[in-house]
């Protein structure tokens, strides 16, 4: 594989590395067809990102050496951000970037070619491995909103540095509002006091596809990232998301590049996070309730391999916006006692043992393309829960 | 000058060391540049102060303030030699502040009666005089390097621009820095052989950063990086840097530090080299 990127596309590259450099502690680099990829998914699998470079944003791209194997690599986060890490510099002094990934130096080479004939060179060790893909369909998303990343970047400006989660939600008057999220106990603490919302008008919105009352939390940390990225390139920003605990994508798109972040959701519904903005706010949609009752347990039980297939080949249908539950939050249980198969979701805590009760992000579900069995029984390690830190 | 107004003559001869200044920082940021361990050995002759900071036996940085940078620089004796800390002198020469504002300088007396004598500091701004004492030590046998220009084999200028960024971003994580000179390919090489691999910048000999490319023979050295990161300190204040190469090895950083009235002072790191370079990664 072999690319050579230039001029200001290189601080776009650099951009992007910072983005996913959010999320992840590894990246995945592939060269395709259709273009070069970066991904990365974050430690806990809540949430997963992908940047695809077509191959008209380089000047040069060359997916295959000839006479090699396409290769796919996997390279510590860290050490390809500390290539890109001063966008000034890159604005300011590189000139080309060349990467190229050679299977028998079994290392991944980027050059910058600076100002003053400067070259740097850095000879990064990688470990192969399978491809990195994220199972997720945007058209099965009943809820999207798209908007100039500014108008996002700007929304959440305001909040804290710290701040772990927002809401995001539709209001009375189709008003999307963004609110920091506080879990139950922390609210009650002084330090976290203050709450802030935010509030768009609808007609800053190029689409608003979501009735009132909808709303879901995600971490705040991973979508300014995005947003960064998509403010600097000027573009569009479409959010899809469903039920709360169900991923939320964020997309975005033009001629040289797109871009997905895929981010969990916080699955509880407990009345707190829920009423948005007082009355603003109605409750869930009634609707969840009535497929979760009748599918979600069947799917509950299956092991992952079988569930992974259904999201694959029932994309679209009602059965695949839901997801199986692997930890129960009291609210669930409550809703679920009137259903014959209760017994079976309270003997299900057990399999996944020590899982942080107050806040329950679902991890992504994820699939290998070449290897898609490779989970066979038991705690699944993709189902690995958020642990509360990372949030 | 403001700066007390009246002192006699005696007063003067009392002291082995008198030295002021209208603006303390062009004593201060030279100071800065070589302020990576906390003590300093000072010698003044009529020359001026050299004030030398080492570190490991393998580290010497040597900061040149001549007698024209003063506006009254007097020494009594041949030499007069103390060890500071110099944490505490850059306390007390930043005392009314690090970031000035427009327009406002801080002056400077600086009085030394002798061995055993504390260093004495007369800073005042706009009216207003601090005086310090700062306790001397026992001066130290500082390092002798031996660095002769006469065995220089390699030696290169740049404006430091060049090298900023490039000692900026170190990776750390690698042990040594290798510094490759020589009259062909690749001219000259920094790298870096950490976690994550290895990285190398590459300097062409006709770069327009590049002021002067004088390389006999090709040399691979490696420095201990955590004893060439404090060069940084210099490195950011200065305009041009000199890197030379002995036959032993051992490394020469000089740089050509500006200051605010324009005036040039010069500071030096001296380095030994690391252990034999192994064979197959040079």
């Amino acid at each position: 594989m072999k690319c050579l990127v230039t001029g200001g596309n290189v601080k776009v590259l650099g951009k992007a590395v910072h983005a996913l450099s959010r999320i992840g502690d590894e990246l995945y680099l592939e060269p395709l067809e259709d273009g070069l990829s970066l991904r990365t998914v974050n430690s806990s699998r809540s949430a997963y990102a992908c940047f695809v470079l077509a191959p008209l944003f380089f000047q040069q791209y060359q997916a295959i050496t000839p006479g090699q194997d396409l290769l796919r690599c996997k390279i510590l986060m860290k050490s390809f951000l500390s290539v890109f890490r001063s966008l000034a510099m890159l604005e300011k002094t590189v000139e080309k970037c060349c990467i190229s990934l050679n299977g028998r130096s079994s290392c991944l080479v980027v050059q910058l070619h600076c100002k003053y004939g400067v070259r740097k060179t850095h000879n990064l060790s990688f470990q192969d491995c399978e491809s990195l893909q994220a199972v997720f369909d945007p058209a099965s998303c009943p809820h999207m909103l798209r908007a100039p990343a500014r108008v996002l970047g700007e929304a959440v400006l305001p909040f804290p540095p710290a701040l772990a989660e927002v809401t995001l939600g539709i209001g009375r008057g189709r008003r999307v509002i963004l609110r920091s999220y506080q879990e139950e106990e922390e609210a009650d603490s002084t330090v976290k006091a203050m709450m802030t919302e935010m509030s768009i008008g609808e007609e800053d919105f190029q689409q608003l596809q979501a009735q009132e009352g909808v709303a879901v939390t995600f971490c705040l940390k991973e979508f300014r990232g995005l947003l960064s990225f998509a403010e600097s390139a000027n573009l569009n920003l479409s959010i899809h998301f469903d039920a709360p605990g169900r991923p939320a994508i964020f997309t975005i798109k033009d001629s040289l590049l797109d871009g997905h972040f895929v981010l969990a959701t916080l699955s509880e519904t407990d009345p707190h996070s829920k009423d948005l903005g007082s009355q603003e706010l109605h409750q869930p949609v009634p609707q969840l309730q009535d497929y979760s009752t009748s599918h979600l347990d069947d799917f509950a039980n299956d092991d992952i391999d079988s569930y992974m297939i259904a999201m694959e080949t029932t994309v679209g249908s009602e059965g695949s916006r839901v997801l199986p539950s692997v930890s129960l939050s009291p609210v669930r249980q409550l809703s679920h006692s009137p259903d014959p198969h209760s017994e079976e979701d309270e003997a299900e805590p057990s399999t996944v043992p020590g899982t942080p009760p107050p806040k329950k992000f679902r991890s992504l579900f994820f699939g290998s393309i070449l290897a898609p069995v490779h989970s066979p029984q038991g705690p699944s390690p993709v189902l690995a829960e958020d642990s509360e830190g990372e949030g | 000058m403001p700066l007390l107004t009246q002192h006699i003559q005696d007063e003067n001869d009392q002291y082995s060391l008198v030295a002021s200044l209208d603006n303390v920082r062009n004593l201060s940021t030279i100071l800065k540049a070589i302020h990576f361990r906390e003590h300093a050995t000072c010698f003044a002759t009529k020359n001026g102060i050299k004030v030398t900071v080492e570190n490991a036996k393998c580290v010497q940085a040597n900061a040149f303030i001549q007698a024209g940078i003063f506006q009254e620089f007097t020494v009594q004796e041949e030499s007069v030699t103390f060890r500071i800390n110099l944490t505490v002198l850059l306390d007390c020469l930043s005392i009314f502040g690090s970031n000035p504002m427009p327009g406002t300088l801080t002056a400077l007396r600086m009085c030394y009666q002798g061995y055993g004598y504390p260093l004495m500091l007369f800073l005042e701004e706009g009216g207003v005089v601090t005086v310090c004492k700062i306790n001397t030590q026992e001066p130290e046998e500082t390092l002798d390097f031996d660095f002769c220009s006469t065995n220089v084999i390699n030696k290169i200028i740049l404006q430091s621009e060049g090298l900023r960024e490039a000692f900026s971003e170190l990776d750390m994580t690698s042990e040594v820095l290798q510094i490759t000179m020589s009259p062909n390919k690749p001219y000259f090489r920094l790298s870096t052989f950490g976690n994550a691999g290895s990285s190398h910048l590459d300097y062409p000999k006709d770069s327009d950063l590049m002021e002067a490319f004088h390389c006999n023979q090709t040399q691979v050295n490696r420095y201990k990086i955590s004893l060439l990161k404090p060069s940084t300190k210099a490195l950011v204040l200065s305009c041009k840097v000199s890197i030379r190469t002995d036959n032993r090895g051992f490394l020469s950083l000089q740089y050509m530090i500006r200051n605010e009235d324009g005036q040039i002072c010069f500071v030096e790191y001296y380095c030994c080299p690391d252990e034999e370079v192994p064979e197959s990664e040079s």
